[in-house]
């Protein structure tokens, strides 16, 4: 048994660099190689356009991290007001409904444009004009809207009796949702939850259509200085080597997410 | 306590589901410290009931008055009334990602804002009175259907109630582990619990029942002590429904 798996791995190894081999020769061999690889991977110009690459990718990261957090808020609350029960709240339910209907619905340039050229256009006191601060506004507004029906699906996945138990223990409608129902709706939709994230992330160079110089930008200005691609090509490493190890993360969490339900039976 | 010692008293009581009536009619009164079980095929509306003492579905008519207060009156907080009246479910229903102590402490420090200190030594006593001192820091999913019900009753009696309602708490459990549970039941019986019971296992009932109401079409058809009721039924409907039960080999 060991020794067949051993075997496999060792098939599989030898097979991938053998494949690898062949594509990399035919590649390097082909008639417009040289000029592929003096336009997209021009070493010289690789590396003196990374570290000042990598210093624009500060703006990304920081947008990155300031929207996911106000997202993450922003996004409970519309789901927890979507979820409100009785007649009283429906005009509450309806509101949160559009909401999410309206920002899944339109494509986020139009926002981040509308927010940053529009609104400072309107030349309002008090009203800020950083292109950051709109781009942080839209990406929070565009992807609360998903995010908050991820919430709201983990909350729908709470069977109603946990909630009738703890009513039944004299703990408020609030109190059930926040003790009982939320930890455990969100456990459930961490891997979702991160795949979205993975998509803030590319979306952060949204925030360069109004100017700010992030990751995309700088490599706008790279290319133009030295009319060639490869600083296109740093732009889009840099994004692999962030995004990736998160996709891997996600799948590890799924893979868990199954096995742990396996074992226990399924979560009641 | 009340005028009569009377515990619980049920006048009247409706309940539909949509075109479905459940129950028609029900009156009924638990006596302080008295045991009434609740017999009756499945869909005679047994667990609709205990909902709906407890508030938790909406009654259509009739009265439900726990100590003499009126809790179906319009106004009344029915988070204040249900921490009076325990239920223990079928299905345990305890919190999945709560610890054994997590789930027998929240409500008393939720709701009845008791400190962390205080709460986990009343569930300690608890546990401990019950057998399930060594399981305090485990997880539901790391225990026995009947070491779960157990906590459920603990979870149930952490809060003091006056009354316990348990809806079936056997029924979705080993044929082995029954008695176990069983045994946490007839205890609290012992203690002076009052308790109105709904259960299949009619040889509990005659063990451990002040009374019995026989629960039919959403009527209770007959009720008195168990001897009458299990062995010389006046109903043809409870002979019937009893006959079947032996048929069955749990009687």
């Amino acid at each position: 048994m060991r020794g067949s798996r051993r075997r496999s791995i060792a098939i599989a190894a030898v097979s991938s660099v053998a494949f690898l081999a062949a594509i990399g020769f035919a590649i390097v061999n082909a008639p417009g190689w040289p000029r592929v690889r003096d336009s997209f991977f021009n070493l010289e110009v690789f590396a003196e356009s990374w570290p000042v690459m990598l210093r624009s990718f500060g703006v990304n990261v920081q947008l990155f991290l300031i929207a996911e957090v106000l997202i993450l808020g922003w996004a409970l609350v519309i789901a927890v007001l979507r979820s409100t029960p009785g007649p009283v709240f429906f005009p509450i339910r309806v509101l949160a409904m559009v909401y999410v209907d309206v920002f899944r619905a339109l494509p986020g340039i139009l926002v981040i444009f509308i927010l940053g050229f529009g609104v400072p256009a309107l030349r309002l006191p008090g009203v800020p004009r950083d292109p950051f601060f709109w781009a942080v506004v839209a990406l929070v507004l565009l992807y609360s809207a998903y995010v908050s029906e991820v919430y709201r699906a983990g909350i729908e996945s709470v069977h109603p009796s946990q909630t009738a138990a703890a009513r039944s223990l004299g703990l408020g409608q609030l109190q059930a949702l926040r003790y009982v129902v939320l930890p455990q709706a969100v456990r459930r939709v961490i891997p979702p939850l991160l795949n979205d994230f993975i998509g803030l992330q590319k979306d952060t160079v949204l925030v360069s259509f109004l100017g700010t110089v992030d990751l995309f930008n700088r490599a706008q200005i790279r290319q133009s200085a030295t009319f060639n691609y490869t600083p296109y090509l740093v732009a889009a490493l840099i994004f692999l080597v962030l995004t990736i190890p998160l996709a891997r993360l996600t799948d590890w969490l799924v893979a868990r997410d199954a096995r742990q339900r396996a074992v226990t039976g399924g979560v009641r | 306590m009340s005028a009569g010692g009377e515990a619980l008293r049920i006048e009247g009581l409706h309940k539909s589901f949509g075109a479905l009536e459940v129950l028609r009619g029900i009156d009924l009164t638990v006596a302080a410290h008295e045991v009434v079980c609740l017999i009756g095929s499945s869909g005679s509306g047994k667990s609709t009931l205990l909902r709906c003492i407890n508030l938790l579905e909406p009654i259509d008519a009739g009265r439900v008055v726990v100590e003499g207060e009126d809790i179906t009156a319009p106004g009344v907080e029915v988070d204040r009334i249900r921490r009076k009246i325990g239920i223990v479910f079928q299905a345990f229903n305890l919190f999945p990602h709560m610890s054994v102590l997590g789930n027998v402490t929240l409500a008393p420090r939720k709701v009845l804002k008791r400190s962390r200190a205080e709460a986990e030594d009343e569930a300690d006593a608890l546990l401990a009175r019950f057998g399930l001192a060594d399981k305090r820091h485990e997880y539901p999913d790391r225990l026995s259907g009947g070491q779960q019900q157990r906590v459920a009753i603990i979870r149930a009696l952490a809060m003091r109630p006056s009354v316990l309602l348990l809806d079936e708490v056997t029924s979705a459990l080993d044929p082995e582990l029954v008695a176990e549970v069983l045994d946490v039941v007839r205890e609290l019986a012992a203690g002076g619990m009052t308790m109105l019971i709904a259960t299949h296992e009619m040889g509990f009932a005659r063990d451990i029942a002040h009374r019995v109401g026989f629960l039919d079409a959403g009527r209770i058809l007959e009720q008195g002590p168990p001897s009458e009721i299990l062995s010389a039924p006046k109903e043809p409907r409870t002979r019937q429904f009893l006959q079947r039960i032996i048929q069955a080999g749990r009687l």
